[in-house]
């Protein structure tokens, strides 16, 4: 398999489902001629053409709105939004219509759209551009949310929200647009929705974690195994549909449970794994479930103070300790 | 350097008929006699729908209502100047607009009592369920006639709103979308001057709605909505031009909200009596048979047989709107997603 950064498996997505269905289209703010802020839609103006690869007006709530009407009227709309802080300003068309219209139109029409927004923490880009906001999204019923942790996963996951009937919020991580992987070149390897993937094997305590939270997971892994403390790191890979199941499973098997998450702590999405875990294994359970999580803050726009802000490897593995030695 | 002008805006109206039933020959449309016996059955059959749509909401057997009365030659108007394959994306105030394309009646009364089993439009239709929500299907239309435009269809898209939703970011944002990518779609709103409670003056300081769409690159036109032939000329015009690849156009068609916004309101509180008697008299359905009248098209005969069809349309739609079968609870799972996330078929098995 090639090796690539998270950034140009997204961009060979794109390529790839572009030149096998030629009703998607790309549309979104700079996508063309700039080639999308993080560069992920790179070529795709030269290879597809004006016609297919749109620069818009700034106006995220109408290119969302736009695209929910190509998306009604047949085309793949992939709506680029510059960062996933401007959803906050599309937020009427993407919880009251994008995700409702299949319903209210009794299944008459299928959505098949995605929303690909970049986003997270940790560029020095504070308050208003450095949001988590991914439990916003998975708290709508309807939607689907991607958010992937590494290349292979990346392109597996946009390959497949592109080929969903339904609309798919993609969050993909600033971060880790210039991190490394392998990732399958075969154009039909895809990875499907609604399944975690252990990235790493333990016996000792689970870390459920997802997108950036996921690499640091396994960073606090490797440290905590030089300590004899064994850690399986769950990867969420979709926020929706959530599989319980694997991670309810790993935690039955291990007795233990943190949850990294990069979001605000309250009613961030740590809260509903815990309870679905409280729900799925109780009785297993040795210790009660912690969560890593964001501070209750606006993101500071100091280094060091962001930092402070954003969960880090040495908060995992404290947190992880402290369930190992919790006796109850 | 002196100043200059660099660009100025010309806002157009078009009356053709006046209140008094005299048309203005040179801007007639080419409608025979047979195509305005259609249109005047339509409006009657329209305001035949309403009103008893009106009377089963206050028995309880409908839902909350917005009456199209005053407003039907708008609707009826420009509907009757689309193709069958032209989209609709309609908003909640243009029953007169489903009952000319064909949507069946007994479906509305169905949706307004709740059952949204009749929003589902039948095969052949190109009409999209109502929104509700103010202005916020506007961006849909535009996408769709991008759409359609990429795929080299030819037909149109045409969006209804009223004068309240010109005020939000949706109609801005939407409009200023459909100029720069021309796309093929034709916006008809309804300025029926009030928006609930809040007068027209307070939407808008420009003196009209139609000079809105020069900002945004492209040619907007106020025609008199009691009118149905400035209507339809407007609406036909529009039509032709976005399906030969000239963009979009935005008609404001003037006519006034004769009933309460809903059932749920009382306009008395807010508005002069006194307006509401002068725009009875440009009533557009008595403008249309004035003008029959002339043309030996409308006879006392011929009313009370359009009457009693229309009436017998109504009452057969109310009959098979109340004969529905239920449907299932479970059904408010079956189509959120193409497929349902494991906790939904958890959650769907416990309400079934």
């Amino acid at each position: 398999m090639p090796e690539m950064t998270y950034r140009d498996a997204l961009n060979l997505a794109l390529k790839e489902e572009m030149r096998r269905d030629p009703s998607i289209v790309v549309w979104g703010e700079d996508v063309a001629l700039y080639e999308g802020s993080f560069k992920v839609s790179r070529g795709l103006l030269a290879e597809f053409g004006e016609e297919r690869v749109l620069d818009t007006p700034i106006s995220e709530n109408t290119i969302i709105g736009v695209a929910v009407g190509a998306a009604m009227g047949g085309l793949r709309p992939v709506a680029e939004l510059m960062t996933v802080n401007f959803a906050l300003l599309a937020m009427d068309q993407i919880i009251d219509h994008m995700t409702k219209i299949r319903y209210m139109f009794g299944g008459q029409v299928n959505l098949p759209m995605v929303i690909r927004a970049p986003g997270g923490g940790g560029s020095q880009l504070a308050a208003q551009h450095s949001q988590s906001l991914e439990t916003y999204f998975m708290h709508a019923p309807g939607m689907r949310v991607a958010y992937p942790a590494t290349p292979a996963d990346a392109k597996g996951l946009l390959k497949t929200a592109i080929r969903d009937n339904n609309p798919v919020m993609f969050l993909e991580h600033e971060l880790l647009y210039n991190s490394k992987g392998e990732v399958p070149d075969d154009p039909e390897s895809l990875v499907p929705f609604g399944k975690c993937d252990v990235k790493r094997s333990g016996t000792d305590i689970t870390i459920v974690a997802y997108a950036r939270m996921t690499i640091l997971a396994l960073q606090a892994a490797e440290e905590l195994a030089k300590e004899n403390i064994s850690c399986e790191v769950v990867d969420l890979r979709t926020l929706a549909p959530l599989d319980a199941e694997t991670f309810v499973a790993s935690v039955k098997k291990t007795g233990r449970a943190v949850v990294v998450e990069e979001c605000w702590k309250t009613c961030g999405l740590g809260g509903e794994i815990a309870t679905r875990i409280y729900d799925g294994c109780f009785d297993s359970l040795r210790a009660p479930v912690r969560r890593v999580s964001g501070l209750d803050v606006p993101m500071p726009y100091s280094r060091k103070l962001e930092k402070l802000c954003i969960p880090q490897v040495a908060d995992i593995v404290a947190v992880v300790k402290e369930t190992m030695a919790a006796k109850y | 350097m002196p100043e200059e002008i660099i660009g100025s805006c010309a806002v157009k109206r078009l009356n053709i008929l006046d209140p008094q039933g005299n048309a203005d020959e040179n801007l007639l449309p080419p409608l025979n006699g047979q195509d305005i016996r259609r249109l005047y059955e339509l409006l009657v059959l329209s305001r035949t729908f309403d009103g008893r749509a009106l009377a089963l909401q206050r028995e309880g057997r409908l839902g909350t209502y917005p009456s199209i009365l005053g407003q039907e030659a708008a609707q009826v108007g420009s509907a009757f100047a689309l193709e069958k394959s032209d989209w609709v994306f309609p908003s909640f105030r243009e029953m007169g607009m489903h009952i000319t394309l064909g949507y069946p009646m007994h479906l509305l009364y169905q949706y307004w009592a709740g059952d949204e089993r009749g929003l589902a439009t039948p095969t052949g239709l190109n009409i999209l369920p109502i929104c509700v929500a103010v202005g916020t299907h506007i961006p849909h239309a535009v996408g769709a006639a991008m759409a359609a435009s990429y795929r080299g269809d030819r037909n149109a898209v045409v969006c209804y709103f009223g004068d309240g939703a010109t005020s939000k970011g949706d109609f801005h944002e939407g409009l200023n979308m459909a100029g720069v990518f021309r796309a093929p779609v034709v916006f008809i709103c309804q300025n029926n001057q009030w928006a609930i409670s809040v007068p027209f003056d307070r939407q808008t300081a420009a003196p009209s709605l139609a000079q809105k769409a020069w900002g945004y690159g492209f040619e907007g036109i106020q025609v008199d909505g009691n009118d149905i032939f400035a209507v339809y000329r407007a609406t036909r015009t529009a039509l032709e031009k976005a399906r030969n690849g000239g963009g979009p156009t935005f008609i404001e068609c003037h006519t006034y909200r004769i009933a309460d916004h809903t059932t749920a309101d009382d306009a008395s509180r807010y508005r002069p009596p006194e307006e509401v008697a002068d725009w009875r008299e440009k009533d557009p359905i008595l403008r249309l048979r004035r003008f029959m009248t002339q043309r030996h098209l409308w006879d006392e005969a011929y009313e009370r047989h359009v009457q009693e069809e229309a009436t017998a349309a109504v009452d057969e739609a109310v009959h098979r709107a109340e004969s529905a079968p239920k449907p299932a609870a479970t059904e408010i799972f079956d189509y959120t997603n193409a497929e349902l996330s494991p906790r939904q078929q958890r959650q769907r098995k416990e309400v079934g």
